[in-house]
């Protein structure tokens, strides 16, 4: 088991490699440079000082030199500072980041406490109503955009019922109430299209299960429905739906940069498009590079669930 | 002889049965629902300057937030702008943009995919592991990120959409290609002397479509999510044009005072992305039989 973890964490690493080499080159693909940029801000300036600003960025030496100072300062959490505020990027991400972890969390549990139900029931009672209610459910999740199921929330709790706040946010630190009633909608938003892909999944991995031999042995000696459905057959068709899930968790950090946009909550994603919008290129920079770095550790999580969860794996 | 004629009346009925159950599962049902939104849909960007009821940036201001009414059937926005007319005109950006970035994808991702499968060795390891970065990011946040560097217009749009679905048109293309490159009849196609091009077009990839035929599918449901989810943010189509994503974003700040600007792009969004996913499924119904009623 130590050994496939220990193989399975190696192999993040040229992907981690692979992330931040790719977020370093579209950086160097800004059109001009960060410094014309920064200069087209300030107005006139001489050409010493043009040259005087490239060598403190670090701009004329040779591209992979400049890489490697940016990844050894990245990897030991240096990401730069903001050219609009001067503050340090790593510091403003580590205030965000708790707001993007935990819109993206409780979206991933409302999601499973709506697709596990919705996807047994549909399994269970296959071709008959529940089946085709969790189908239409599913087919409306996959088509409706996050932002436009966000809007239609706020339109209805904030604006029509005025039971829920429209935007902003509070800390739960400090008013976890607060917290929740301004996290609902948005978590929310995501999580419903999250649970319409799941449920899919669950409903044709429990299928597949309930033809298997296990089940009928399960049944043959006498166990009731509910054990050989809950006990047996579950807990076998959880093993790929935790892949999946575990890869739309991954999604669902992207999902978070939209959601966060719509609800003004200040997370990471919206940290990034702040940054666009004042051509902030390393706050842009640090926080994709940050997402993309999380996602990939979710995605080595996962692997490391499965190869716990389903012993096959570790000899694979 | 006498007993070998009836047996093949029996085939040909067999083959003529499995096509009609073909296009029944394409265009029965929730197929042809699809099929149909598609086509309205299309058909409507197409045409739009003769569909449309009104010109999509001609400005009304008496006529501003309308709710439904008999002249703008889906009301009006902030400026007194037709809001039917701009979904019809928007369908343009929106259909057009996911078209072309899904076709960018398909030409890019599964060329690569069918290299790396007919080649394998290091070309099917280098073009894997980039396709693997590619895959590293949640698919809008590269997006997201292209656009902010490369900055925002049609073909950057374009292109930042098409780039992320590059990893999984090649996954998709190698994985059909790996199941049929060992068949006889491309060993066949090669010993017969053909150079690899020739296999890999005459003899591989007819064989090898059905999948990417779906996936493609399938993509422009998700193109159609993505270039709305980018003009929503204001990195996509740019004012005044319209896009459905843009409008939506652009009709939020009046929803309180008239939800219909909002919602309507909104449905617009979700019923051309329905179409695309009930179209799809029917066609991976109706090119593999064994999902058939999954």
């Amino acid at each position: 088991m130590l050994v496939y973890l220990g193989r399975r964490s190696l192999l993040a690493i040229p992907t981690l490699f692979g992330v931040a080499l790719i977020v370093f080159l579209l950086m160097r693909s800004v059109p001009g440079d960060v410094v014309t940029n920064l200069v087209g801000l300030q107005g006139n300036i001489t050409q010493e000082r043009l040259a005087e600003l490239r060598r403190l960025f670090g701009l004329d030496l040779p591209i992979h030199v400049q890489f490697g100072q940016w990844f050894s300062a990245a990897i030991q959490g240096d990401l730069g500072s903001s050219l609009r505020t001067g503050r340090s990027i790593s510091g403003d991400l580590g205030m965000r980041f708790p707001v993007t972890l935990e819109l993206t969390v409780l979206s991933l549990i409302i999601a499973l406490i709506i697709a596990l139900p919705v996807g047994v029931a549909a399994a269970l009672n296959r071709g008959r109503w529940p089946d085709q209610l969790g189908s239409l459910f599913a087919l409306l999740g996959l088509s409706i955009p996050g932002f436009f199921l966000g809007i239609l929330l706020i339109l209805l709790f904030s604006l029509r019922l005025e039971w829920l706040p429209p935007a902003g946010y509070v800390p739960f630190a400090e008013a976890p109430l607060t917290n929740l009633r301004h996290m609902i909608l948005p978590a929310l938003s995501l999580g419903l299209i999250l649970a319409a892909a799941t449920a899919r999944i669950v409903r044709s991995t429990l299928l597949e299960v309930l033809g298997r031999d296990f089940v009928r042995t399960a049944r043959a000696k006498g166990l009731a429905e509910r054990t050989v459905i809950v006990r047996h057959a579950l807990r076998a068709a959880l093993i790929p739906v935790v892949t999946v899930v575990g890869l739309q968790f991954g999604q669902l950090l992207g999902g978070a940069v939209i959601i966060e946009q719509v609800f003004s909550l200040p997370g990471v994603g919206r940290y990034a498009l702040e940054g666009i919008n004042l051509r902030d290129y390393p706050v842009v920079q640090g926080a994709v590079l940050l997402i993309a770095a999380a996602f990939v550790v979710v995605n080595l999580l996962v692997d490391v669930i499965y190869g716990l969860i389903d012993p096959r794996v570790r000899y694979g | 002889m006498a007993d070998g004629a009836p047996a093949l009346t029996v085939a040909v009925e067999s083959g003529r049965a499995r096509r009609s159950a073909t296009w029944r599962t394409l265009f029965g049902g929730a197929g042809g629902l699809g099929a149909a939104i598609i086509v309205i849909a299309t058909l409507a960007a197409v045409f739009a300057p003769w569909v449309a009821p009104y010109d999509p940036v001609a400005l009304d201001p008496p006529a501003r937030l309308l709710g439904p009414t008999a002249e703008h059937w889906l009301g009006t926005d902030q400026y007194g702008r037709d809001t039917l007319s701009r979904i019809i005109f928007g369908g343009r950006a929106s259909l057009s943009v996911a078209a072309a970035s899904t076709l960018f994808a398909l030409l890019v991702g599964g060329g690569l995919g069918v290299l790396a499968a007919y080649y394998r060795g290091w070309t099917d390891g280098l073009i894997m592991r980039v396709t693997d970065v590619l895959l590293s990011f949640p698919a809008i946040l590269l997006a997201i990120a292209l656009l902010a560097f490369l900055g925002q217009g049609m073909v950057n749009l374009v292109l930042a959409i098409g780039l992320v679905y590059v990893g999984p048109f090649a996954r998709v293309a190698r994985a059909a290609v790996l199941t049929v490159r060992e068949e006889l009849f491309v060993e066949a196609s090669r010993s017969l002397g053909s150079r690899d091009w020739r296999v890999l077009l005459k003899a591989v990839l007819p064989m090898a479509s059905a999948p990417l035929i779906v996936e493609v599918t399938l993509r422009l449901a998700y193109g159609i999510l993505a270039e709305a989810s980018l003009s929503f943010l204001g990195l996509g189509t740019q004012p005044p044009a319209a896009s459905w994503g843009l409008m939506v974003a652009e009709g939020r700040r009046f929803l309180q005072l008239s939800p219909w600007a909002t919602v309507a792009p909104g449905l617009a969004i979700m019923l051309v992305v329905l179409g695309f996913n009930l179209f799809g499924d029917a066609l991976r119904d109706a090119l593999d039989p064994r999902t058939r009623g999954r």
